[in-house]
């Protein structure tokens, strides 16, 4: 088995790059690593804790169960991307409010599963908010203040569109 | 913890993934999903010298309806499978039983296949393929084989796969008239593995021609009950089975079923449930999904 590093081409956030990485690295210590967009964050390194979700291709995954090789071609957004679009403001200002966050480590997962829940559920209710998250862990807030905030940006969002 | 080295080649056809397995055999592992091998690599409980990625080869994912089965393409990830118009329709099962795997991320990379070659006890795929009567197509270089999911399980993280061989795609029996599909399973939380689990597909009514003659008939036939995270591999309960056999579902049938788990089961503790606990789980899960079957079936 030799160390040799793969050729990696692929869009982070809109720009695209072109690295050579170890097949061993993971995706989410070559987002921190290599391109230093520290907001995705690594607790378990098993797929357990959520704290590496970002969105590959759209879609939210683990970016501590893909290896950065497996990302040729891929689209990969970050906390840091998806914070830049505008996309996640209404649902980062109701968890600002709700003091839904202590440590912060659970954060950007926790935000990328909410936003992914809102898109799938426009207004879930409050158990559905739960398993929303459900893989995401937080050890500081108990949850109950991450709900309360999802809950009031969906409703939020149901009051616009009902104007 | 992070993963050893490895080697990494991502094959673009079947013929080329089957060359690989047969050049390196045990040495190398195909990464699918990457849902269950990644963590045991990560673990160091794994340390296969070169990986095949097997997510860029064409054919493998998807569903499709056969004649009168479903196939399931190995790749075929379960968010898709969760989300499916022709999953829902023809292996109602199937659709019951996704949104029960895992979270979201881990369903939307998570794939089919790989849950069957994993065989985690406590896993619900493997429990329906048991099941619904499902049939598990191997390839390798020296041709294919077709094995029933009765013979495919053979113990904890153990089935008839041989190294070099790859699973191309699943086949289940496509839901027909009159067959009715239940699940459900207890865990501490949304997603966990289950404590115990449970499957159930029977008919209820008469068959084929006899149906306008029977129409009154509300009697239980092929009874399948797949419980799983009670043994090594997913289990048919007989005897409960039997207990329903011939009869309606009621609340009369329903207890004698549940009486007859006994004979059928006798779990096994794990780090957090002791067998006694789980005995009385397998017995309380029956009978939810018999009644919630007794109740969709009325309404
Ligand atoms: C936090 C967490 C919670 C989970 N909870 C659940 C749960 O509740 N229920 C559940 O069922 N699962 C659960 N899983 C596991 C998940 O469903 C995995 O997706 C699944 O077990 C393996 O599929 P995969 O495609 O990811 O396989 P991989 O991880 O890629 O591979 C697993 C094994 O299967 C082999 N393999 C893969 N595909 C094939 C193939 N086509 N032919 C032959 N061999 C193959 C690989 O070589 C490897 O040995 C969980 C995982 C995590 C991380
Ligand atoms: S670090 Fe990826 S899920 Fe915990
Ligand atoms: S805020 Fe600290 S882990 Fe959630």
């Amino acid at each position: 088995m030799s160390d040799i590093n793969y050729e990696l081409n692929l869009t982070v956030n809109g720009e695209r790059g072109s690295f050579r990485v170890s097949p061993r690295l993971s995706l989410a210590d070559f987002l921190r690593e290599e391109l230093h967009l520290t907001g995705t964050h690594v607790g378990c390194e098993q797929g357990a804790c959520g704290a590496c979700t970002v969105r590959y291709n759209g879609d939210q995954v683990r970016a501590c169960l893909m290896y950065a090789v497996q990302a040729e071609g891929a689209e990969v957004e970050t906390i840091e991307g998806i914070t830049e679009s505008g996309e996640l403001a209404a649902l980062q200002e109701a968890f600002h409010r709700n003091n839904a966050l202590q440590c912060g480590f659970c954060t950007p997962g926790m935000l990328i599963a909410a936003a992914d829940l809102l898109k799938h559920n426009p207004s879930p209710d409050r158990d559905q908010i739960r398993a929303g998250i459900s893989g995401n862990y937080c050890r500081c807030t108990g949850y109950h203040s991450i709900v309360d905030a999802v809950a009031e940006t969906c409703s939020g969002g149901t009051k616009e569109a009902t104007q | 913890m992070k993963s050893p080295q490895f080697d990494y080649v991502r094959p673009g056809s079947l013929d080329q993934v089957l060359d690989l397995l047969a050049e390196h055999g045990d040495e190398a592992q195909v990464i699918a999903g990457g849902q269950s091998l990644v963590p045991t690599m990560n673990m160091r409980l794994a340390a296969p010298s070169v990986l095949v990625d097997v997510n860029h080869v064409p054919g493998l994912a998807g569903v499709e309806l056969c004649g009168k089965w479903l196939r399931i393409g190995a790749l075929t990830r379960h968010a898709e499978i969760a989300c499916s118009p022709e999953v829902a329709r023809h292996a109602p099962l199937l659709a019951r039983a996704a949104p029960y795997i895992a979270h979201e991320a881990i369903r939307n990379r998570g794939t089919f296949g790989g849950s069957v070659a994993t065989a985690d006890p406590a896993s619900e795929w493997p429990a329906c393929c048991l099941t619904l009567g499902a049939r598990i197509h191997l390839a390798s270089r020296k041709g294919t084989r077709t094995i029933p999911a009765e013979d495919f399980f053979e113990g904890v993280y153990q089935t008839a796969i041989e190294p070099h061989e790859l699973i191309t795609h699943v086949e289940v029996p496509a839901a027909a008239d009159g067959m009715l599909y239940g699940f459900d399973e207890l865990a501490r939380r949304k997603g966990d593995y289950a404590i115990v689990g449970l499957a159930v597909q029977a008919r209820i009514g008469a068959k084929g021609p006899m149906k306008l003659l029977r129409r009154n008939d509300q009697r239980l036939s092929e009874v399948r009950l797949g419980f799983f995270g009670v043994a090594e591999t997913p289990v048919l309960a007989q005897q409960a089975a039997a207990a329903l056999e011939g009869r309606p579902l009621d609340a009369e049938s329903i207890q004698a079923a549940q009486s007859a788990l006994a004979d059928d089961l006798q779990p096994l503790s794990d780090l957090y449930t002791s067998a006694e606990a789980k005995t009385h789980m397998t017995r309380v899960l029956l009978g939810r999904v018999l009644h919630a079957l007794s109740g969709d079936h009325s309404a």
